[in-house]
């Protein structure tokens, strides 16, 4: 396609730091490593304390888990690991319940009946494991090995891709990124020439201003990123929330602008016109790396305050105020790129509209800004090389989504599996998501899987995606198995390990026992030289003066401490074809695309209906924390949050039970009302991953609404695929 | 005398709710019960509003009707702290304490007794700081010795404006709020 090569848009630009020599340099051991116990028969009496790391989400924070008497009793943050600071986030903190969970997947089941009815039969993992790799053999013969589609998430699917790359597979995907972070990613390469990656590369707590859209840090609640933010907090930064909903950082904000849904894109225009105006713009930082900045500022030129107003329902005044306090702390200006950034199907261009205004900030690169990430490079296992695919992946034909590049779209996946087109897609494996949640329109999903000869589920508990699985496997908790080494690009380059805690409590299997298992069963052994997980970390490790005795014992090992700000000797680089930031984007241009972002103006609700917009909440991971014992006990509902004034002229009640229907008719389960005055009057709001439909997740049947049941339309992104989902509009439905 | 007490940074809470889940952990509280817990205050009119989110529990009250109105003297208060604490072999389980607490902090365990935040007394005495205090991601939480003048609670109390839950009772409570 085009310059944008798959090596360059994965990469991070900081340097990697190799490990020799820094096993000598290693500070104290963690406190956890000591044992205090005695052994009697098999089960250590006393307190043991295991370093690990957490999966309750991708942040992967360095912990501590307690086992007292043989039993887990609590994890804590590990001090040393420089994601946690000795601190887990609440999920993280109730993590140890998932291996409480009642309702729990034990042995291997089989579907018994039609996909979709949810009756089962329990097999052994030999008889599920030999159906599994039969069926794949079969798909390879009569489709090639690419009609195999891998849908994983997190880092416990490793070992599962490389089985489906030793098969023969390109199409391995996540909902990550084009039900997520994509556009934001496509946004800041075509600007910078580089991702945010994950964890994002924000310098939160040093920032003087940080600008928040949509953003709801503190409900959304990755780690680190919160910490910061409190820290930026306790250090009275200017604080900007834009929101159509008065979030929990709103309440922390200097400016509160509850902006119209869906013309974000006319308010940074707006902003971006009044720094270039007034001439606010860190100059010698846009002088020396700018590429088509006089066109950019020729586009922009009449989008002043004045015509967002209309637009956006923000006073120009406060427009022109808080760019001035923008511009004011600049270069540490931190407008967060956001992560969940799938809106309304313009988003890579929204993304890029971000990335512009801090590049006249002057804030890529620079302290309170984004910093240049460092990660530990540690050689991957010695395998033979993967078989090559002739026909490439099938999520994108013809590369109809040319800034796409880097990563697959899950939903081009899907849509292949239903039309057979670039090539037909037969055979699914998903491992830990919930497509059911994770993907737009439910009717699209359950279409493409009525389309496979194979249908596979990996998940602890009995997810609403297990029930129209052919076969499901059920994997041990986190906290019962190792899993690949953590070494994201961060601060500071680390490395951590995942150690089993505790033992599975029935006929459960860690990921990599599957992955290198089915493997076998395809005659594919050779990729898996390795006896067990042991062998294969610790040959990783000490390939980087490492060793997974170091790593049992500590948990995390953090690398030598580098600059990451401009201020500090390290000058971005930006991997664009020019070189330099790309104000106007000649590779946008050549696609047909606009080279300067512009707003679009978005459908509407009609009249009585609501525009829906779902967020996070602190104590739950997607769809996949809510029948966690401990966490459901926080939260086992959700609420629609509902204007009061709207509450009032609907007659609705906080603590009342209502539905929603969509304008395709779709009805959602009962839900709770909250009405609020913390919400405009346009739109109403709930957590995502309620209103869960499979019966053996008995604890979470049906307790709330689900968001993704009620988003039958999206609006693709032109640009990278992305499912712009808050476009669905709905209206009030009383229970009979 | 040591005299224990938390101050919790409104201000800096976001309400993740991470303490009730490690006093859930630390102190194993049976799956529907909770010791503490968040409570969000939102004054005024869309979008003008201030929101005031604070992490609630016991207020190890100075004068606790939890204490005087306990008829077997299982509620007490600690030797050390002034830490309001409840003796599980001696509680009847009679709520009475229950329904004097104006701050809605105890509930009856399901073995029988009332129980309620202990200021975990048992990490306290080892030198260890509340689980809930130790966990908080935001660090808004502190807890430490009133008699102390050096102590973090101490100069915040003197430094920052507060407020303490129901002053009106007169109980003399022991948790505040910065604001």
């Amino acid at each position: 396609m085009n310059s944008l090569s798959r090596r360059r848009f994965l990469k991070i630009s900081g340097a990697t730091i190799a490990f020799a020599g820094a096993a000598t340099s290693m500070g104290t051991f963690v406190k956890g490593a000591e044992k205090v116990e005695e052994k009697t028969g098999s089960i250590v009496k006393g307190i043991q304390k295991i370093p690990t790391y957490c999966d309750v989400c991708f942040w992967k924070c360095g912990a501590i888990a307690y086992v007292k008497d043989g039993n887990l009793w609590k994890i804590e943050g590990n001090p040393d690991d420089p994601l946690s600071n000795g601190r887990l986030c609440p999920r993280g903190t109730g993590g140890i319940g998932a291996s409480f969970d009642k309702d729990r997947l034990r042995a291997p089941l089989m579907r018994k009946s039609v996909r979709g009815e949810d009756k089962w039969v329990e097999v052994t993992w030999d008889e599920a494991l030999g159906y599994i790799a039969d069926k794949m053999k079969k798909i390879k013969v009569e489709y090639g090995p690419e009609a195999m589609a891998l849908f994983s998430h997190g880092v416990g699917g490793n070992f599962f891709k490389h089985t489906i790359k030793a098969y023969g597979s390109p199409n391995i995907t996540a909902p990550s990124f084009a039900q997520c972070r994509g556009p934001r990613e496509t946004g800041f390469e075509l600007t910078f020439g580089d991702v945010l990656g994950s964890p994002e590369r924000t310098d939160i707590k040093n920032a003087k201003c940080l600008v928040l859209l949509g953003s709801h840090l503190g409900e959304n609640m990755h780690n680190t990123q919160v910490q910061e933010f409190a820290e930026a907090v306790e250090n009275d930064a200017s604080i900007i929330v834009v929101d159509p909903r008065f979030s929990v950082a709103a309440s922390k904000a200097k400016y509160f602008l509850p902006i119209k849904p869906g013309t974000d894109m006319a308010l940074l225009l707006a902003w971006m016109n009044v720094i270039v105006k007034e001439e606010l713009y860190d100059k010698e930082y846009v002088e020396k790396f700018e590429f088509g900045f006089e066109q950019f500022a020729a586009e922009i030129a009449e989008n002043t305050p004045e015509w967002a107003y209309p637009v956006t329902g923000i006073d120009p005044k406060v427009i022109r105020e808080t760019a001035r306090e923008m511009a004011k702390n600049k270069p540490a200006s931190l407008v967060h790129p956001g992560r969940h950034t799938t809106w309304y199907g313009d988003d890579a261009q929204r993304s890029r509209a971000i990335a512009l205004l801090n590049a006249l900030l002057g804030s890529w690169g620079r302290k309170g800004g984004f910093y240049t990430p460092y990660s530990t490079r540690i050689p991957g296992y010695p395998y033979p090389a993967y078989p090559k695919s002739e026909k490439g992946t099938a999520d994108n034909p013809n590369h109809k989504y040319p800034f796409a590049e880097g990563e697959l779209i899950s939903t081009g996946l899907r849509e292949a599996t239903i039309t057979g087109n670039p090539y037909p897609i037969k055979g699914w494996l998903v491992y830990a998501t919930n497509l059911m949640q994770s993907l737009p329109n439910r009717e699209e999903t359950i279409k493409a899987i009525q389309n496979l000869d194979l249908m596979v589920v990996v998940d602890v508990v009995p997810s609403e995606i297990t029930g129209w699985a052919d076969v499901v496997l059920p994997e041990s908790t986190y906290l019962e198995r190792y899993d690949d080494l953590n070494t994201a690009p961060f601060r500071e380059s680390f490395v951590s390990l995942r150690q089993p805690v505790i033992d599975s409590p029935n006929d459960q299997k860690p990921n990599w026992w599957m992955a290198k298992k089915l493997a076998e069963k395809l005659g594919l052994g050779n990729y898996y030289p390795w006896k067990n997980i042991e062998e294969y970390l610790d040959t990783r490790l000490k390939s980087a003066g490492l060793s997974l005795e170091i790593m049992k014992k500590k948990g995390v090992v953090k690398g030598p401490k580098q600059p990451i700000f401009y201020e500090d000797g390290v000058p971005p680089v930006f991997w664009t074809p020019s070189g330099k930031i790309e104000f106007y984007s000649l590779r946008l241009k050549e696609h047909g695309f606009d080279p300067v972002p512009k707003f679009t103006k978005h459908e509407e609700p009609p009249a009585g209906y609501f525009r829906l917009l779902f967020g996070r909440a602190p104590v739950h991971t997607f769809a996949k924390t809510q029948s966690n014992p401990i966490l459901k006990d926080m939260m086992e509902e959700n609420e629609l949050w509902v204007n009061n004034d709207i509450a009032r002229r609907y007659g609705l009640k906080s603590g009342q039970y209502i539905k929603l229907k969509n304008t395709d008719g779709i009805v959602s389960n009962k839900i709770k009302v909250k009405a609020t005055e913390r919400i405009r009057t346009d739109c109403v709001y709930m957590v995502h991953g309620f209103g869960q439909n499979s019966k053996r997740l008995r604890s979470t049947f049906l307790k709330g609404a689900s968001d993704s049941q009620l988003v039958t339309k999206y609006n693709t992104d032109p640009l990278m695929g992305g499912t712009g989902m808050n476009v669905n509009f709905v209206t009030f439905e009383w229970e009979a | 005398m040591a005299r224990f007490a938390m101050v919790i940074d409104t201000k800096k809470c976001v309400g993740c709710m991470d303490c009730v889940v490690a006093c859930k952990t630390e102190n194993n509280v049976p799956e529907g019960y909770n010791r503490d817990w968040i409570t969000q205050e939102a004054f005024g009119n869309f979008p003008n509003i201030q929101l005031e989110i604070r992490s609630e529990r016991c207020n190890h009250c100075e004068n606790s009707p939890c204490v005087s109105s306990c008829p077997t003297g299982a509620s007490h208060y600690h030797d050390i702290g002034g830490v309001v604490l409840v003796n599980h072999d001696e509680c009847i389980g009679c709520k009475a304490c229950v329904a004097s607490c104006p701050y809605d902090a105890r509930f009856i365990h399901p073995d029988g007794y009332a129980d309620k935040c202990t200021f975990c007394i048992h990490r306290v005495e080892k030198g260890d700081k509340p689980a809930c205090v130790s966990v908080c991601p935001t660090n808004c939480m502190y807890f430490g010795d009133l008699e102390d003048p050096n102590s973090d609670v101490s100069k915040l109390l003197k430094s920052r404006k507060w407020h303490t839950l129901h002053p009106e009772a007169g109980t003399n409570p022991h948790v505040f709020y910065l604001t």
